[in-house]
């Protein structure tokens, strides 16, 4: 059983230039494990220090979110075509963590 | 930092400087335009900004633009409508509305975000701009990009109402109509970003595009004479104008123009689209996202990009989050127009039904301040009042004729 995992333009240095790469993982907590083994900078822009998925990276199967499919529980199948696309939030929580830094460099 | 403003990760704190990027290479998270405001605190005073334009670029010390920047646009400068008939109806506390239903030059507040964004754009050296959109951001880039000289691509998802599509080709936009929903136009545009050199206001120009939405919590703190309110309720979609009003309120306290307060921020959104009201609801810090099925189209957004941070502001904040269905959604809208003849589109009906839910619920107290953040206009959505003013028939034009139809009308009126 293969697959195809397309890789995002910001995560390709990672994997030698390669624009999509075959694997044959069953389920997406393996996937991370096969991709990290493989290209091992790749594992920690990808999972979280929990080894889940990151908040902003989303994950499509055939145009579909993975979360939509079960999430971690989705086997995948002979020709998923599977997609990393990073989220494009924009937001703003906590302004002071961003202040501090500001203030240091007026400081200067 | 060598501008006065430049891009940093929200999550690594990774500096790029100013660039056309929504994320951070390390860590793939969202990035966010930080001030010098030690800078800012001199150009950014009651004074100036009173001496400044009325429109929005009278905050342009805080806003994400190169020096000596100047714009023909005449966007934002709202009326903050004190609704008193609003507040008997729903039996509240002092109630004010913002009306970026009359939002220049498309009516709502996406001409905030677009202006912004088209200043990005050109300092990019962008010929053409482009975004995914509901509806009204896509009415704001196409208006825009045809006075500023831009070419504008927008795509869409093929179900828009039919006033928000003729909005935007009306100024010569190309139009995309794509087979899904928004979040996989989104999608898309993320991957189109890539292969062209296309400015994308909501993609890779979106942390400047963004700081658009602080214009509304400036607006409103100066209207009220440069205080806080105790309570604002805003309609939440990709959930970026809740946290970007949350970020002006604090920029204005940080540097001295309003006393510091607790406003609580009550997110709003529509029942049939509600993975971040469920969340702050369930208690969840992660957004589940959800497949869009409400008359609400442009707060449809199943997968809401800003939701995790909507979340926090919310919940930090002391406020709380609600979602209403379609027919509280129709008579949302029916309220605020009966009450304060402002005719809001459907996320305007999503936001007054929820002001009214918290307000039973006593989540927002009588004796409280409270600002509804109305943010479209019911002209590009009247399919969602289809059928609920069914028209009599037309009479002969004569005053005997007309004095038994109003006889008739007052019989039927009174039951008789």
């Amino acid at each position: 059983m293969a697959f195809t995992v397309e890789i995002p333009t910001a995560l390709r240095r990672f994997t030698d230039g390669a624009h999509s790469i075959e694997c044959a993982s069953a389920s997406l907590p393996e996937l991370l494990t096969e991709l990290a083994a493989r290209y091992p900078a790749i594992g920690k822009h990808l999972r979280d220090d929990a080894g889940q998925v990151r908040r902003f990276v989303n994950i499509y199967v055939n145009e579909e979110d993975i979360r939509f499919l079960g999430g971690n529980d989705y086997r995948f199948r002979e020709g998923d075509r599977v997609m990393v696309v990073p989220s494009i939030a924009g937001g703003s929580a906590s302004l002071q963590a961003d202040l501090r830094p500001a203030r240091r460099a007026g400081d200067k | 930092m060598a501008e006065r403003f430049e891009l940093k990760c929200r999550e690594c704190g990774k500096l790029w400087g100013n660039e056309p990027r929504s994320f951070c290479d390390e860590c793939l998270s969202p990035l966010e335009v930080v001030y010098d405001y030690e800078a800012a605190r001199n150009l950014f005073t009651r004074e100036r900004i009173a001496a400044g334009p009325r429109n929005l670029w009278r905050y342009s010390a805080l806003l994400p633009l190169e020096e000596n920047f100047s714009s023909a646009l005449d966007v934002g400068f709202t009326p903050l409508v004190e609704a008193r008939r609003l507040a008997g109806r729903l039996s509240a506390g002092p109630l004010y509305v913002k009306n970026d239903a009359v939002c220049f030059p498309t009516l709502s507040f996406k001409d905030r975000v677009v202006a912004i964004a088209l200043a990005a754009a050109r300092r990019f050296g962008f010929q053409i701009v482009s975004c995914s959109s509901t509806g009204n951001l896509a009415n704001a880039v196409a208006a825009q990009a045809a006075r500023s000289g831009f070419d504008a691509w927008i795509f869409i998802p093929a179900d828009l109402e039919a006033a928000k599509i003729v909005n935007t080709q009306v100024y010569g936009a190309r139009l995309v109509r794509i087979a899904g929903n928004y979040d996989q136009v989104n999608r898309l545009c993320s991957q189109i970003a890539e292969n062209h050199r296309w400015g994308f206001v909501n993609v890779n120009l979106r942390p400047y595009y963004a700081e658009g939405s602080k214009t509304v919590g400036y607006e409103i703190a100066e209207q009220l004479g440069w205080r806080l309110p105790d309570n604002i309720v805003v309609p939440m979609a990709g959930g970026s104008l809740i946290t970007k009003i949350r970020k002006a309120f604090r920029e204005l306290v940080e540097l001295g123009l309003v006393e510091a307060k607790t406003v609580k921020f009550f997110g709003a959104q529509a029942t049939g689209c509600s993975p971040i009201s469920l969340a702050v609801k369930n208690g969840q810090e992660q957004i589940d996202p959800q497949k869009p099925a409400t008359i609400a189209r442009s707060l449809a957004i199943g997968n809401p990009a800003d939701g995790y941070y909507a979340i926090r502001s919310i919940r930090e904040s002391g406020g709380w989050a609600e979602d209403v269905s379609d027919a509280e959604i129709v008579a949302g809208i029916q309220t605020l127009a009966e009450t304060e003849g402002i005719f809001a589109e459907t996320a305007g009906g999503v936001t007054t039904s929820v002001a009214q839910k918290l307000i039973a619920q006593g989540r927002i107290a009588r004796d409280e301040t409270t600002v509804l953040c109305i943010t479209g206009n019911g002209l590009k959505t009247v399919e969602a009042l289809n059928g609920a003013y069914p028209l009599d028939a037309a009479i002969e034009p004569r005053l005997s004729v007309f004095e038994e139809y109003l006889n008739g009308r007052v019989a039927a009126a009174t039951g008789d």
